[in-house]
């Protein structure tokens, strides 16, 4: 299983230093990907730690909201990891997939572009191929999905066991 | 209460669907002492079980049978296998309506006569006039209690009609109000009143939303003349050596084939699924399907000229919060070549949660142009453009070629190419809606494509004379006798309207026909 847990101890400030970043916020470690920060971590089954990361990046570059933290793209990208354990095929299409979007970023990867549009151009490269579809087209559920992130959004979910929006507010329009 | 009937009774009338038509004509039946089994393809899920959450509700309500979408509407490209957003569970799609109940207008039961011929569109009168289902329709609004008729007050506003109503004064729209809702405002028939939870499309959870599910259908299981069998889905329509249909073979909850004998078939299983069995149900004694001899089954196939705007405000809205179509401008509804196209379009409140929201908008749309969207969706107001679209011979319901479902039947394949008229209309109604939102102060707004279909009209269309048509002017087949039409596919065309009052109008109208000729022993 992938897990994601919160409340991991994050490495130390040296080995961040030691072992480099993934932009400011995702370290890779052993086999695992770190958000020191926030203090989660995950462990691929099946893909590369690495390739983990460049998902996650990946993810927040297709569908960016910067008052998301970097945890619920993590999450919307497992299951193309529980998938690759799976199956073989679907691994190499990952794999593949973020092997040739760091190719076309040039030497430092696809994480290794610094500005979001300079990730954007590379992904506009591929956003007709099955891999990127794959990607986005798993994010839509996968991502806007999460009840945790409706709040960020002022989305108010389930209505009912409140007793629906009669006496909360479905007319407290005031501006207009 | 509910009477099993038994596999080789044919004295039943079958009717394959429980929705509008279905359910409707189930119970009319049933209320005159005519024994009826409804065969429904879903299962029941009374509405304490229904979900307050997008994708866990249309795990449990939707039509998620494969199909093919094919065209050139945007439908295709966006979901290829789901060209219809339609249910399947006991209440058929009267669990996810939103309530919307309009009468036709009377122009819109003469296209030809009133549009005259135009390129590329099949258009024809219907055989009966507004006059005609008049009587119905009053008949239809007191049993759905559609508010604004029968001294039912009107819904309250919510914070998305407010802001429809705004920008609709503005721009000098007269006719805007909270909609003529089978949706209770207050008490009504034993169901409670509108608690603006906001989830119409995910089933009420208060039943105060009109579903044959918790009205039609117990009413008409208390009779003991109505027996529901859900899980049963319809497979092919069987007939003797004179060509009368004589029961439907269905597969039941065990996926095992079953027969039930029938005096009478009356078919209400949508817009798809209804021409799907006809044309499955073909024989040496009819080769092209059941009741084809127009060769017009699965043809004329209608969608409404849909599409929404969404708008985004520098203030807070809150749109999802109420009832998610009580909200209407009808100015626009009327026939006036003027604009630039033949008939109307009503705009309507329409709201999605975020999950939806995130899959509807824009679909394969990605990057911040989408994403500073969704960044205000509390600040977003929205509306549903719903207008007539032009029937067509080669827009159609067809049987797939290679692929077949779980029971060996081919899936449906659903074919739609916009006509000009069509664009048109939709072009003129983002142009409108925008200005609409505009009016009352927008930052940026959004003609957002049409969605999976929910209104699927007129692939079994009624029409006076044989050769034009599938069913008469009672939804009987022009070729059999006992074998009827009792859903939307009946239509001869669309209307600006949301089209089940007239579904379930003209299945009132239906059970009085079909128990007059039983009396008669003509069926």
């Amino acid at each position: 299983m992938v897990t994601i847990y919160d409340g991991k101890p994050g490495p130390s400030r040296r080995e961040i230093l030691k072992r480099g970043g993934i932009g400011a916020l995702l370290v890779i470690t052993g086999g695992a990907v770190i958000s020191p920060q926030h203090a989660w971590g995950i462990e691929p089954l099946a893909l590369k730690p690495q390739t983990m990361a460049t998902l996650i990046q990946m993810a927040r570059d297709i569908y960016p909201h910067d008052q998301l933290a970097d945890k619920f793209y993590a999450i919307a990208v497992k299951t193309h990891d529980e998938q690759a354990a799976k199956d073989p095929a679907y691994k190499e299409l990952i794999e593949n997939g973020i092997a040739d979007l760091d190719r076309k970023a040039g030497e430092n990867g696809y994480s290794g572009l610094g500005w979001e549009d300079e990730r954007v151009a590379v992904l506009k490269q591929i956003d007709t191929t099955p891999f990127f579809q794959t990607i986005r087209g798993g994010l839509v559920v996968g991502l806007y999905n999460q009840k945790e992130i409706w709040p960020v959004f002022g989305y108010e979910g389930e209505s009912y066991s409140k007793g629906g929006y009669i006496e909360r507010g479905f007319d407290d329009i005031e501006w207009l | 209460m509910a009477a099993p009937f038994d596999l080789n009774n044919d004295g039943v009338v079958v009717i394959i669907g429980s929705g509008a038509g279905g359910g409707t004509l189930g119970n009319e039946l049933a209320q005159k002492g005519i024994d009826v089994v409804i065969l429904e393809a879903g299962g029941r899920h009374e509405y304490e079980d229904f979900i307050n959450d997008e994708w866990d509700s249309f795990a449990q309500l939707a039509w998620k049978d494969k199909r093919i979408a094919s065209g050139d509407w945007r439908v295709a490209r966006d979901f290829p296998n789901l060209p219809a957003w339609i249910v399947k569970a006991v209440g058929g799609s009267t669990v996810h309506w939103a309530g919307a109940s309009l009468r036709f207008q009377e122009h819109e039961f003469k296209t030809l006569t009133t549009y005259g011929k135009l390129d590329d569109a099949n258009l024809l009168d219907w055989p009966i006039t507004l006059a005609d289902l008049e009587p119905y329709y009053a008949r239809a609004e007191d049993k759905m209690g559609v508010t604004r008729t029968n001294g039912i007050p009107g819904l309250p506003g919510n914070n998305n009609f407010k802001v429809l109503k705004a920008g609709a004064d503005k721009l000098g729209y007269k006719e805007c109000h909270t909609g003529r809702m089978a949706i209770n405002s207050e008490e009504r028939d034993g169901r409670m009143a509108c608690q603006q939870t906001g989830f119409c499309f995910q089933g009420c959870k208060w039943g105060a939303k009109w579903s044959t599910l918790y009205t039609e259908i117990p009413k008409g299981e208390a009779t003991g003349h109505l027996e529901v069998r859900p899980n049963s889905m319809a497979v092919k329509i069987n007939h003797d050596d004179s060509g009368k249909v004589t029961g439907v073979v269905y597969a039941d909850k065990d996926g095992k084939l079953q027969e039930q004998k029938a005096r009478i078939v009356a078919v209400a299983g949508n817009s798809i699924e209804s021409p799907r069995l006809l044309l499955n149900s073909n024989s040496s004694k009819f080769p092209d399907g059941l009741a084809n001899s127009s060769g017009q089954v699965g043809r004329n196939y209608m969608r409404h000229t849909t599409g929404s705007v969404y708008a985004i405000f520098d203030k807070p809205v809150h749109m999802y919060r109420g009832t998610t179509m009580a909200g209407i401008v009808r100015d626009e509804a009327r026939h006036d070549p003027s604009r630039g196209f033949v008939g109307g379009y009503e705009l309507e409140t329409l709201s999605l949660g975020l999950p939806f929201m995130a899959a509807f908008l824009d679909p394969g749309a990605w990057g911040r142009s989408f994403t500073t969207a969704l960044d205000h969706y509390d600040h977003m107001a929205g509306l549903w453009i719903v207008g007539e679209d032009m029937p067509r011979e080669d827009n159609r319901i067809t049987l797939h070629a290679e692929e077949k479902d779980e029971h060996g039947m081919p899936i449906a394949d659903v074919h739609f190419d916009d006509h000009a008229n069509d664009t048109a209309m939709r072009n003129h109604a983002y142009k409108q809606s925008m200005a609409l939102y505009d009016a009352v102060g927008a930052t940026r707004s959004f003609p957002t494509p049409p969605y999976p279909s929910t209104h699927n009209l007129g692939t079994n269309r009624m029409s006076e004379k044989p050769e034009d048509g599938v069913v008469n002017k009672h939804g009987q087949t022009h070729d059999i006798k006992n074998l009827f039409v009792s859903d939307g596919s009946q239509f001869t065309s669309g209307g600006a309207e949301n089209p089940t009052l007239t579904i379930v109008s003209l299945a009132i109208r239906q059970a009085e026909f079909i128990a007059g000729e039983m009396a008669a022993k003509n069926i």
